[in-house]
């Protein structure tokens, strides 16, 4: 058995809910049944076959060669299995994934891997606002599971996190770690805006510093704590990777005191 | 007679002499038990043993003190989970029930409490119990609980800094607890002498502790007694004292007898253990050691784990 491959025919001219392509719908599908699947989100009513050749067999395995910004929600609601995206995805990549892995060989839109509880979703580019955020109207992003962005993300990266870890190699924009209730993130860079604004608990590694902070954390001093150096070793074992904090001199600051307050940010000295 | 091996199975309960040591035909009764495995660190390798003492101690015998417990060795930096020195201890009790009491309570009264001091599990089992996760609350709300890469820990803001422990640590029911040898001698000093011999080696085996001072158990207990509630009396039939008013074991040339109790996660690594214990033992001689080696059992209908002295020759 061989991966299955969608193999992209030409740019779409609409934006393309690919939703229905992750490994548990399309386990026992024909390729015919695939072909008809209906991904456009217009009255033309796009399907599978209309925008992709379809080659292999095992739904466990999937590609989509030639990405495009217009491919929003892959992987969304995944349980197991695999996806490679050889180009760039849209919005909503891997949302509410409870396992499995998503890579993604460029950059992606918005909300990616939001409220996902499980799995790793690794993106090789930037990504867009509210990475692993909720979305309008949700108590809470990401649950659960690990995102690691090689590029910059965008704003309000993390925002109500609950659980999980999201590593940003590079800048994040305004605000990462915006009402945070739980989890760790790593920003490799620098963070803009007001990192961990109204943050209740969960950790911030800022390793390249932060624009601004707000009066409302409070500091805590210098911190040489056991727990850097173990997620640093679990980390460069495990699909995070290396992490810029790895044998830092970093001061802690707690916070957000104008919320509940048991947040720490934590910051080059 | 020193440089002889010559096997005399079936000629009054001997399994074999070797070089000089006799080796009864009896068997180790063991029984099973729920262990689990952790690792304690520390700045240095002496606050991490100070910590592993203090936790193992008063674990001798489960039936008084809840739970059996020891070192298993001391661990490298490359070995432990924050490449730090660090010390491997196991927990045996009947249950995973009794277990998770006493290594929380173990947990919370003496490695929480040592300076530097970090603990972390170190088996995967079956089923789990609580580590950190049992102690947490002394952090009084500020607690704080970090899962990543599938492990889960807890950080705890003590005076001195911050205590780091994981949350819950693995339990296996396929641990094995009261593999034993009885090594018999002329005096007590030979008999001591020949202990030491087998616990420098035993303790080089992995997976398995031996719970008493040292190692060694000079008490060794028969169950029951004349006194009603007694759960166990002194071995009378092992008592060089008692020789002549009692049913003893032991010849006119036995003048002291110690006994080594091992606990395993596996009864693999027990046996293993016994073995290389006799060959030391064995090794050692009748002049400066032992002059016979046995094994306590309760008539092989009570443990199901039947360690033959005659299998584990050297």
């Amino acid at each position: 058995m061989t991966g299955l491959t969608f193999r992209k025919k030409s740019e779409p001219q609409e934006r393309l809910d690919l939703s229905p392509l992750v490994p548990s719908r399309l386990k026992g599908l024909t390729r015919k049944d695939m072909a008809g699947v209906v991904v456009g989100t217009t009255r033309l009513r796009l399907t599978v076959g209309d925008l992709f050749d379809i080659s292999g067999d095992d739904a466990a395995e999937i590609c989509f060669e030639g990405g495009s910004p217009r491919f929003d929600r892959i992987g969304e609601a995944m349980d197991a299995g695999e996806i490679r995206v050889d180009g760039d995805a849209g919005n909503r990549l891997g949302r509410a994934m409870s396992g499995g892995r998503i890579t993604v060989e460029g950059s992606v839109g918005g909300h990616a891997g939001s409220a996902m509880s499980g799995g790793v979703i690794r993106i090789a580019g930037d990504c867009g606002e509210r990475l692993g955020g909720p979305l309008a109207g949700e108590m809470a992003g990401i649950k659960g599971g690990t995102i690691v962005v090689a590029g910059k993300a965008g704003p309000r990266a993390g925002d109500r996190m609950r659980r999980g870890v999201i590593s940003i190699m590079g800048d994040a924009e305004d605000d990462v770690g915006s009402r945070m209730i739980a989890g760790s993130i790593i920003v490799g860079g620098r963070a803009g805006g007001t990192p961990g604004r109204l943050m209740k608990r969960g950790t911030l590694f800022l390793c390249g510093g932060a624009e601004h902070l707000a009066p409302t954390f409070l500091d805590n001093g210098p911190a040489d704590l056991l727990i850097f150096s173990v997620m640093a070793r679990e980390f460069s074992k495990g699909v995070v990777g290396p992490v810029g904090f790895d044998g830092m001199a970093m001061r802690r600051l707690g916070g957000d005191t104008a919320v509940l307050g048991l947040g720490e940010i934590f910051l080059p000295l | 007679m020193p440089g002889v091996n010559e096997t005399l199975v079936g000629e009054g309960g001997v399994a074999s002499v070797v070089n000089g040591v006799r080796i009864d035909d009896g068997f180790a009764e063991a029984f099973p038990m729920a262990g689990t495995a952790l690792q304690i660190t520390a700045v240095n390798e002496k606050w991490a043993l100070e910590a592993a003492r203090s936790m193992t101690g008063f674990a001798t015998s489960v039936i008084a003190c809840g739970c059996e417990g020891g070192i298993d060795r001391v661990l490298s930096p490359e070995e432990t989970r924050d490449g730090r020195p660090g010390v491997r201890v196991l927990f045996f009790s009947f249950d995973a029930g009794g277990l998770e009491k006493q290594v929380t309570t173990r947990l919370g009264q003496c490695v929480l409490t040592s300076p530097s001091s970090a603990c972390y599990a170190d088996l995967e089992g079956e089923a789990e119990i609580d580590l950190g996760s049992g102690i947490r609350y002394f952090a009084d709300g500020w607690q704080i609980s970090k899962k990543f890469e599938g492990r889960h820990f807890w950080r705890m803001p003590v005076m001195e800094g911050e205590f780091l422990c994981e949350a819950r640590t693995g339990v296996t029911t396929n641990g094995v607890g009261g593999g034993n040898l009885l090594i018999m001698a002329a005096t007590s000093a030979q008999a001591l002498a020949a202990s030491e011999a087998a616990i420098a080696a035993m303790r080089k085996v992995p997976d398995v502790i031996m719970p008493f001072p040292g190692g060694i158990v000079r008490s060794g207990s028969k169950v029951g007694g004349k006194y009603e509630g007694m759960m166990a009396s002194t071995n009378d039939a092992y008592c060089p004292t008692l020789k002549g008013v009692t049913k003893s074991e032991l010849g006119p040339e036995i003048g002291s007898v110690l006994e080594i109790v091992i606990d395993g996660l596996t009864a693999g690594a027990v046996s293993d253990a016994m073995r290389v214990g006799i060959k030391a033992i064995t090794e050692l001689g009748p002049q400066d050691g032992a002059l016979r080696i046995g094994a306590g059992n309760y008539g092989g209908n009570l443990g199901p784990h039947h360690f033959h002295l005659k299998d584990l020759l050297p």
